[in-house]
């Protein structure tokens, strides 16, 4: 299937970086017995559910409940007057109502909620409630929002976020010049496991224990204390197993609605969304269009870029202004350019709120860049790949923020080691012309002889971790004893693999083999969000820094033992030896017998700044870049599409799990895959036309090509 | 929930028990009744349409999507979940391949798709590329790109052809 080796490296200890660790989790997962957020029970415990908005804008004239509490079953029915605490959150600004009240701003935001014995009977409760709406007009066209031609449709603007940026000679000019407009639909994370959580009250409504699956505890904790008006420390979050997220779960989704259906029932409550309540229940990724001018020399080297990006927020503004400010600073993609003048607008209409996706805004901006190539290439009669690798970024060179890249940027030997990986030996539409190789496979009309093949390049950077002077930081705790370490962390473990990497961090460092991971909960401080290809690096930073902290106690308390500079001992294997005495050596699980070191951290990553008015500053902490090839088949009268191929080499830095990094790369692949030949949200007047996966068509087996990395 | 008549009574034959199923709802699915009656977890919801294959179980040895299937209309016939594939709590092949060629993320799909290739290598040993595409096509899977779940069905093939 690939060129990559996925065996462990050789002479490896098990278990420790660069091997093929295994997941902790993976048993129990392959036999069905982990338990998801959706599979949580409790004794006594009732079902929660919401009631939405069928509207994409409406003033809410009246709610009547009274027909929900005569349902026998029903414990219990929530609306806007019952929240305790703020009546609104949101990531950024808190702008989004926990219900709406007086007004909706999109199809599908809640309006009511229910806790009762089943889930058919709060079904019926909810089809109970009586909600009168005046339905108003509603602002749909994120240009109509930019011009000031609808009146605003919430006290904060429909202007979320206006961003612009001048670099270098505004006026310079090129020889050659290409331009294009590039549209991006909405895409949906589509993660399996659907939104659930349980809650727990404390007596007397004291507090509340949460059960869910996230992108981040602590902010969700923080939102949700906010919001039933309680001190942050009587809401404790644990992480329970989330089947996917890719963004998805940064924003609240039922949170609020569950701790407050079980504060006000005394009872357990879980909620469930099914996936047409999650289609409605979390952010997508921004539709946007993007308009890019690029100037390049007649031998095609970019002089400047001209950029207008449109990012329609919907209806609250989540992480709208970061998604901008990530789409606008990637305009040029991964090449070098002196000059630049880009303006970016994040909007707010009726259309369902949009927020981060993986990728988050980077894939809109990328879209374009690489359109914006090969009209180039073409332009100056060069070949994709030439006019890639003549702009190709180097270590040095400067972001159109100013901002030089300052780490690795194998911008060239990505592009020219994708070029050198072996094409398809599946002849163009397929063998033998089975129907399933052929574009549009089986239930399509595809011809053979009409279909014909094409490559196409994709090449991109891709910022990590938070930008624009946000304090990120990662928290976590190590704790040896009797040779055993001990982990804890409240880093979102959503299916990445960071309970794998964590414990081959301590492996690594403290010369262990037992180690142990305690629950993911808010007991301990702030991993920060699972998101940004950030917790390698943070939570992984931040494991790793407890573990030298211990090994540091580890090495004082053996080296008072020896006699010698603490300074003088290393670990080698599951031994600490003296570095100048190489036959002085001791178990770890030896010299940790009897003793107890536990020791926390919170790691960060260096400083980054706002950006100016003019879109200057070093916002960014640090970038990645990947090259992707793709090979397809095209039926060219049907306009039937099959990716044959993809071939890709992405720089990853040192691989900690080299068989959990290609199953990153491919099944990141697989979601652009999805964009870029399938998948949208079809949105008509603020309405999901496409809310299941019947309609909203997602890559299967037969739809991925073989990846080779 | 008095509202609804769910007096229902009926056994289902599941991994090889006889499990009663009381004061139900002639409305559930075999997935809920698997997973909120009879303390089964492993088949998934997802979709709720046959679309995603999450909720995969046996039912007669023919493989279904158990949210499409009523649960009353189970009755008599023998259903296998993937909580009854192993023996006493042993991975299968099938699932020991799943782990070693890291075909697992977050796991959501995964038991759907264990029961799925269980099918698929019972009745075709040694299947060609294209037809573990086709016969897990109906299993989607979010995380991991397929490329190492199709290296896991191989892998347990080839162990199997060794054996």
């Amino acid at each position: 299937m690939t060129t990559v080796d996925t065996s462990a490296r050789t002479g490896l200890r098990p278990g420790v970086i660069g091997t093929n660790a295994a997941r902790p989790d993976g048993p129990p997962k392959v036999q069905g017995t982990f338990v998801f957020s959706n599979d949580l029970h409790a004794d006594g415990m009732l079902w929660g559910a919401t009631l939405r908005s069928p509207h994409p804008r409406a003033r809410i004239v009246s709610i009547d409940v009274t027909g929900a509490w005569q349902i026998a079953g029903v414990e219990t029915v929530i609306t806007a007057d019952d929240v305790p605490g703020a009546p609104t959150y949101g990531l950024i600004s808190q702008d989004q109502p926990v219900f709406a009240r007086e007004v909706v701003r999109y199809r599908g935001e809640p309006v009511a909620a229910v806790a009762a014995d089943h889930p058919e009977t709060c079904r019926r409760a909810l089809a109970a409630i009586v909600v009168t709406y005046e339905v108003l007009d509603p602002l749909t066209d994120a240009e109509v929002a930019i011009a000031g031609g609808h009146e605003p449709i919430h006290p904060d603007g429909n202007v979320i976020r206006h961003q612009r940026i001048v670099h270098g000679d505004p006026a310079a000019t090129g020889a050659v010049v290409v331009e294009g407009t590039y549209e991006i639909g909405m895409q949906d994370q589509a993660f399996l496991g659907l939104e659930a959580a349980l809650a727990l009250p404390d007596p007397g409504g004291a507090g509340v224990e949460l059960y869910v699956a996230t992108q981040w505890l602590h902010e969700d904790r923080k939102q949700i204390a906010h919001c039933l008006g309680l001190p942050e420390d009587k809401v404790r979050l644990v992480l329970s197993g989330t089947g996917g997220a890719f963004g998805g779960r940064e924003d609240i989704s039922l949170q609020v609605h569950t701790c407050m259906l079980s504060l006000r029932t005394g009872r357990p409550v879980k909620m469930a969304y099914g996936r047409e309540e999650s289609f409605y229940g979390h952010v997508h990724r921004h539709p946007a269009t993007v308009w890019m001018r690029h100037h390049a020399t007649a031998e095609g080297r970019l002089v400047k870029i001209e950029a207008r990006f449109v990012m329609d927020g919907g209806a609250y503004a989540s992480t709208s202004s970061a998604v901008l400010i990530n789409a606008v600073t990637h305009t040029q993609g991964p090449y070098a350019c002196p000059n630049a003048v880009v303006d970016g607008y994040a909007v707010r209409t009726n259309n369902p709120p949009c927020g981060a996706m993986r990728g988050f805004g980077v894939v809109q901006a990328c879209f374009a860049h690489e359109g914006q190539m090969d009209k180039l290439a073409a332009a100056c009669g060069l070949d994709p790949v030439a006019i890639r690798l003549r702009n190709a970024m180097r270590t040095g060179d400067l972001l159109i923020t100013g901002q030089p890249v300052d780490s690795v940027a194998p911008v060239e030997r990505c592009i020219r080691e994708t070029a050198a990986l072996p094409m398809p030996t599946e002849p163009v539409g397929g063998f033998d012309g089975d129907v399933l190789r052929l574009p549009g496979g089986t239930g399509r009309t595809a011809d053979a002889r009409h279909v014909r093949r094409g490559v196409g390049w994709g090449v991109a950077i891709k910022n990590l971790m938070y930008s624009e002077g946000f304090d990120d930081y990662a928290t976590a705790r190590c704790r040896l004893a009797d040779g055993v370490a001990t982990l804890e962390f409240a880093t979102a473990e959503v299916g990445q693999g960071f309970v794998t990497l964590a414990p081959q961090i301590a492996r690594t460092v403290l010369g262990v083999d037992d180690v142990l991971l305690e629950p993911m909960s808010t007991r301990i401080g702030s991993a920060g969000s699972t998101s940004a290809s950030r917790q390698t690096w943070m939570s992984g930073g931040a494991v790793d820094a407890a573990c030298r902290k211990v090994r540091e106690r580890l090495f004082e308390h053996v080296a008072a033992d020896w006699g010698v500079d603490p300074l003088r001992l290393v670990v080698e294997g599951t031994d600490i030896v003296d570095s100048m005495a190489v036959e002085r050596r001791v178990a770890v699980a030896e010299a940790s017998a009897g003793v107890v070191f536990d020791e926390t951290v919170e790691y960060r990553h260096r400083p980054t700044e706002d950006l100016d008015e003019n879109g200057q500053g070093h916002c960014h902490v640090a970038f990645a870049f990947v090259a992707h090839r793709a090979v397809v088949d095209v039926d060219v009268e049907l306009g039937l599409v099959k990716v044959v191929q993809i071939a890709t080499a992405q720089d990853v830095g040192v691989a900690l799990n080299p068989l959990s990094v290609l199953g990153q790369v491919e099944g990141g692949i697989a979601q652009g895959l999805g964009l870029a030949v399938m998948e949208e949200l079809v949105i008509t007047d603020g309405r999901i036309r496409n809310a299941s996966f019947t309609d909203y068509l997602l890559p299967t087996t037969l739809d991925v090509p073989e990846v080779v990395v | 929930m008095s509202d609804t008549p769910t007096n229902l009574h009926y056994r289902l034959r599941v991994n090889g028990v006889e499990r009663d199923v009381a004061d139900a709802w002639l409305g559930e699915s075999l997935l809920h009744v698997l997973r909120e009656r009879l303390g089964l977890p492993g088949a998934k919801g997802a979709c709720e349409q046959g679309e995603c294959g999450s909720c995969s179980v046996l039912v007669d040895g023919t493989l279904v999507c158990s949210c499409l299937v009523l649960a009353a209309s189970a009755v008599d016939r023998e259903i296998t979940t993937v909580e009854g594939l192993g023996p006493d709590g042993a991975l299968t092949d099938v699932q020991q391949a799943f782990l070693d060629e890291g075909a697992v993320q977050c796991g959501f799909c995964t038991p759907g798709l264990i029961v799925a290739v269980h099918d698929l290598l019972d009745a075709n040993p040694r299947p060609s590329d294209l037809e573990v595409r086709e016969a897990l096509s109906g299993n989607i899977c979010r995380c991991t790109g397929y490329g190492r779940i199709i290296a896991a069905v191989h892998t347990a093939a080839d162990r199997r052809g060794g054996a």
